[in-house]
């Protein structure tokens, strides 16, 4: 660092780089353990595999269910990779040291919260070939993609503000589900229609009302996500 | 230690008063309705008690943000009153709704938005107590409830809209009608009465059991300071 300035007046694109040296921080070392991502990748398929002895998914019942499932699956793992990505910060003391660092604490939310979109992402990247492989529906529609992108930066806004909640109490990861399941029932209801509306072919202005509350909710509560963080992270 | 305030033990007696009364003009005095028959009786203290926990659970969102913004304690504890006043008067209105639903809609319980709402909101105030009793810091147990009351406080009535996406059965008796809904009625004067004396004695009830429950938040803080007192 050549000079310093006061909080109040950090440099020109310093957030910019900011947020992107902790999601890099973040890639980086999940890059070099492969923990998380295993970890939510291989529940992930379990949760489908119990769904189809759940659910019974022969062809009838598939046609259906599809989108419910697959919102199912991402958000169970989604839970597990943000209790897993707060829980490192907060294990190793590294917490600490991002809070020191002389960045605006909406830099730390914010890289947090791409790290764990990207964390989701790339699971859903592989669990979507294999669930249409595996069922023979195809679920590479550009619609369909961009209602899982939208669902998931919602979920995972929220997830990140609450998981760095919940991993400072004593309760720790059982907390996150109790907490984020009845918040996120917006998303994960809006995204169950807007995708089902896709795999069915609905028209686009059937998909339209459910697809505009998601991208309502994204703004809605990143915004007030990104106001609230510092008082949750504050010691 | 602060002897009880003389209002408080006025609006008490008022509170049991004014419960006789409701239960007298809701039971006898209003008419049987002529579809539904005894049951809709139950409907006078259903919305007393939604709407009052509905006012609970607005006031938190507010408390939520005033905390936030002064971090005074105070507060924390009139949000934590009102959400647990709230959450017992909720839990109530969904016990009534469910009585009357059997017999009118011939269900228990149906995913209907109000309904569905009225679930996912105590949860998220269930949630809320989770989380709070996690946290032993007395500061820091104030900032986290309120995030997260906020949160949740948001986030209900989006449910509720995010729900209306598909078709509602829930009859609307004040203001706006739905050709869909089943169980609607017209009230008749009497009627009024019972409803709008029952509005104002379950206000009067809540703002008794909040104040009661605000001084006990005070109290217990006494406590915890009188104890760090003793053991230091």
């Amino acid at each position: 660092m050549t000079e310093q300035r006061p909080a109040s007046q950090p440099a020109p694109g310093s957030f910019l780089k900011a947020v992107s040296a902790v999601v890099w921080k973040d890639l980086q070392a999940e890059f070099r353990s492969r923990e998380l991502f295993s970890a939510m990748l291989v529940f992930s398929l379990l949760i489908i595999l119990i769904f189809n002895f759940a659910l019974e998914l022969d062809i009838k019942t598939r046609q259906s269910v599809t989108s419910g499932v697959l919102w199912a699956t991402f958000a169970f793992a989604g839970t597990l990779g943000l209790n897993r990505s707060m829980a490192i910060e907060k294990d190793r003391g590294c917490m600490d040291g991002l809070l020191l660092a002389p960045v605006d604490r909406s830099a730390i939310y914010f890289g947090k919260v791409i790290s764990n979109l990207a964390f989701m992402l790339v699971v859903e990247i592989i669990v979507l070939p294999v669930y249409s492989v595996l069922y023979g529906i195809n679920l590479f529609q550009p619609g369909l993609l961009f209602v899982i992108l939208l669902g998931s930066i919602g979920y995972a806004g929220v997830g990140t503000l609450l998981s760095a909640m919940s991993v400072q109490t004593r309760t720790r990861d059982i907390l996150l589900p109790i907490l984020l399941f009845p918040v996120v029932i917006p998303v994960i209801l809006s995204a169950v229609k807007a995708s089902g509306g896709y795999l069915e072919g609905l028209p686009f202005d059937e998909i339209l009302s459910p697809l505009s509350l998601l991208i309502a909710y994204d703004i809605i509560f990143i915004a007030v996500a990104f106001m609230v963080f510092d008082n949750v992270v504050e010691e | 230690m602060r002897s009880k305030p003389l209002m408080l033990t006025i609006l008490d007696v008022l509170s049991i008063l004014v419960l006789g009364i409701s239960t007298y003009l809701a039971l006898f005095f209003a008419p049987t309705e002529r579809v539904m028959g005894e049951v809709q009786r139950v409907f006078y203290f259903h919305i007393g008690t939604a709407w009052t926990a509905l006012m609970g659970f607005i006031l938190a969102a507010v408390f939520s943000i005033a905390y936030l913004v002064t971090k005074n304690l105070k507060w924390d504890r009139y949000q934590v009153a009102a959400i647990e006043v709230s959450l017992v008067f909720f839990f109530l209105t969904i016990v009534l709704g469910s009585i009357w639903a059997r017999p009118a809609w011939n269900t228990w319980w149906t995913w209907d938005p109000r309904l569905t709402t009225a679930a996912v909101t105590e949860l998220i105030y269930i949630a809320y107590f989770m989380l709070r009793q996690g946290i032993d810091d007395p500061e820091r147990r104030a900032r986290f409830g309120a995030v997260y009351a906020l949160i949740g406080g948001l986030s209900a009535p989006v449910t509720f809209f995010a729900i209306r996406l598909f078709r509602t059965i829930h009859p609307v008796v004040i203001g706006g009608s739905n050709a869909e809904a089943q169980g609607g009625f017209a009230m008749t004067a009497d009627m009024r009465v019972a409803f709008f004396f029952a509005l104002f004695a379950f206000t009067i009830i809540f703002i008794d059991l909040y104040w009661n429950r605000i001084r006990l938040g005070e109290l217990q803080d006494q406590v915890e300071q009188l104890k760090l007192k003793v053991t230091m």
